[in-house]
């Protein structure tokens, strides 16, 4: 199988900030709100750098999509930046009305998504942001797996003409995406070849993808390691030409099994090439506190969760 | 002022347009409308100043954002007869596939509306938005913003009036229709929002009270002193009293017709009460 090296963990939010510290270098049009989470957000340089393109607004939520909304409205192409609870849950009917159905170029990006938040607990850890930028018309939403994509993603979405939910996390993990891999956005990754199985794994989730597809080959399963960064618009070739090769499919994601990715691929799926599935990912509950590795252990979230559900799909092909 | 007698004959007009385009279709909010006319048509005719045409980004013209969304028939008929559509599109309000929505959008392409309303209390955010943009953008030109005072209710305002005093955001006048009814009732019932001129001012606003809101000419000059005050470090805040169903005597001094239209016999007496003027479209 293709080896891919760790060049060094690193969080996701790190890459948004370097992504959005490299927009203030060269788009002058780029402008960034945060709600009181500067730090958390890794916003410091861009500020730093271009203090009358930083809208600080306090905490309120609500007041900073409307006021991105309106930043768009004279050319300007406004980053927020908050937790991803604060970015999706608190303030859906001002996405919805103000950016989604007013067709507002606003990039909503999201740190602290998923239980990787940790010892927060449940009130800040949202497991149903996918699902709710999901359904919105109009919205692209990525989630992003490592330091570099996450700076890729960052630098694409500016070039893209609409709303984007950019969803990213907390902690340090590995960050093994080539430095100069293009973001596609609605483009899966093909992260490794096989021919048993398909994994299909978004976020924090690949990483843990590529472990389960080394401990496969150990037991003679050859796994499709394939990275969909999109969640929306889903790239629905990449995941069909897979499937009709392996005949069943893994989804992963930090994320309820209802909403997510699996719920996009397995919808996809019914209607072009009904194939076995298994899910991993939480199962409709809250989180809790704990450390990441914890709490990815406790709610089926790691390479072990995977390996279990390739063995499990496998019997139903 | 020699534009005034054409503008009354606009009023008067624009007010038939909203009962007869509620009238058709038995649905919209004519309440609100009627008592905003005079504001809507002095804003848009006298007050603000704007460029030929319509493009969304607005640069070097005056801005306005109706936030309390549900009154779109004075909206509709003041941009129509302003030329940023045709005035026979007002035939289609709330119709299937037509651009002019029960709520006002983006959506379908209508020239003359730059942001979604309807869902209450975000208005003042986005306007803030573009405001900055607009400080960002080296464009001296103002931004103009309407409320509901129920709509004050909501949460998401005052959040929005907090941030733009605490950033000196002085180049919007958010004005408040502050007619004292909402669908349930007087807001004084509903929910009593106290002083709201206190309340403004506590926040760090400059305010000033248009006591004849349903005067034209009072209107005028109290907008035109709004506008005199913007510049100076503070947002400023007009409240506007205005008679809910202004216009038609049997709509004024209730919540009523807030949310309802006039059945045949009723629009034959409020039209009649606004002899036609400059052509009913």
């Amino acid at each position: 199988m293709k080896k891919y090296i760790d060049q060094g963990k690193n969080d996701t939010r790190s890459g948004f900030g370097a992504g959005l510290t490299e927009l203030g270098r060269t788009n002058p049009n780029v402008v960034a709100l945060c709600a009181d989470l500067v730090g958390s957000l890794k916003m410091e340089k861009f500020i730093e750098e271009n203090p009358e393109r930083f809208f600080q607004i306090g905490i309120a939520e609500a007041n900073m999509m409307g006021i991105a909304a309106g930043l768009t409205i004279g050319g300007k192409i406004p980053f927020t930046g908050t937790f991803a609870n604060f970015s999706t849950g608190r303030v859906y009917d001002q996405i919805r009305q103000s950016i989604a159905y007013s067709d507002k170029n606003v990039k909503i990006c999201a740190s602290h998504a998923g239980v990787t938040l940790g010892e927060d607990g449940a009130t800040h850890q949202i497991l149903e942001d996918l699902g709710l930028m999901k359904m919105l018309p109009g919205m692209t939403v990525i989630n992003t797996c490592d330091y570099n994509q996450t700076k890729a993603a960052t630098i694409a979405i500016a070039e893209h003409h609409g709303p984007v939910y950019l969803r990213f996390g907390r902690p340090k993990v590995a960050n093994f995406t080539p430095v100069d891999q293009k973001f596609e956005i609605g483009k899966a990754v093909m992260l490794n070849e096989g021919t048993d199985v398909t994994i299909v794994a978004t976020g924090h989730l690949v990483w843990e993808a590529l472990i389960a597809a080394e401990n496969l080959e150990k037991q003679g399963i050859s796994a499709e390691v394939i990275n969909i960064h999109t969640i929306k618009p889903l790239d629905g070739e990449a995941v069909l030409k897979s499937v009709k090769k392996t005949g069943c499919v893994v989804t992963a994601e930090e994320h309820n099994y209802l909403g997510g990715l699996g719920e996009s691929i397995s919808g996809f799926l019914a209607t072009t090439h009904p194939t076995p599935q298994e899910f991993v990912a939480t199962k409709d509950t809250f989180g809790e506190s704990g450390t990441p590795e914890q709490l990815m252990d406790k709610y089926g979230l790691n390479n072990k969760a995977i390996v279990n559900a390739v063995v499990n799909v496998l019997k139903r092909k | 002022m020699p534009k005034l007698q054409e503008l009354q004959d606009l009023t008067v007009q624009v007010r038939r347009d909203i009962l007869r385009m509620v009238h058709k279709v038995n649905s919209g909010h004519p309440g609100g409308s009627l008592g905003c006319t005079e504001f809507i048509v002095a804003l848009y005719n006298e007050v603000m100043e704007l460029k030929d045409g319509f493009d969304m980004d607005g640069k070097d013209e005056d801005l306005f954002f109706l936030s309390n969304g549900h009154i779109s028939p004075v909206f509709y008929s003041v941009l129509a007869r302003k030329g940023y559509f045709p005035v026979e599109e007002l035939n289609t309000f709330r119709l299937i596939d037509s651009r002019l929505q029960g709520h006002p959008t983006t959506h379908e392409g209508l020239p003359g509306v730059r942001i979604a309303s309807g869902s209450l209390g975000q208005g003042m955010s986005v306007a803030l938005g573009a405001a900055q943009a607009k400080k960002l953008n080296k464009d001296s030109k103002l931004v103009y913003t309407l409320h509901g005072d129920g709509e004050l209710q909501e949460g998401q305002n005052w959040e929005a009036i907090m941030y733009a005093a605490g950033k000196k955001v002085d180049n919007i006048i958010s004005t408040i229709d502050y007619n004292g009814q909402q669908i349930d009732g007087a807001t004084n019932d509903v929910l009593p929002m106290g002083d709201l001129k206190k309340k403004f001012e506590a926040f760090g606003w400059d305010v000033l009270d248009i006591k004849e809101g349903n005067d034209l000419e009072a209107v005028i000059k109290g907008m035109k002193e709004a506008k005199s005050r913007t510049g100076k470090g503070k947002p400023v805040c007009v409240l506007l009293h205005t008679v809910m169903g202004h216009g038609v005597d049997f709509m004024m001094y209730t919540h009523a017709w807030h949310g309802k239209a006039p059945n045949d016999e009723q629009l034959a007496t409020a039209l009649g009460q606004n002899p036609e003027t400059l052509g009913d479209y």
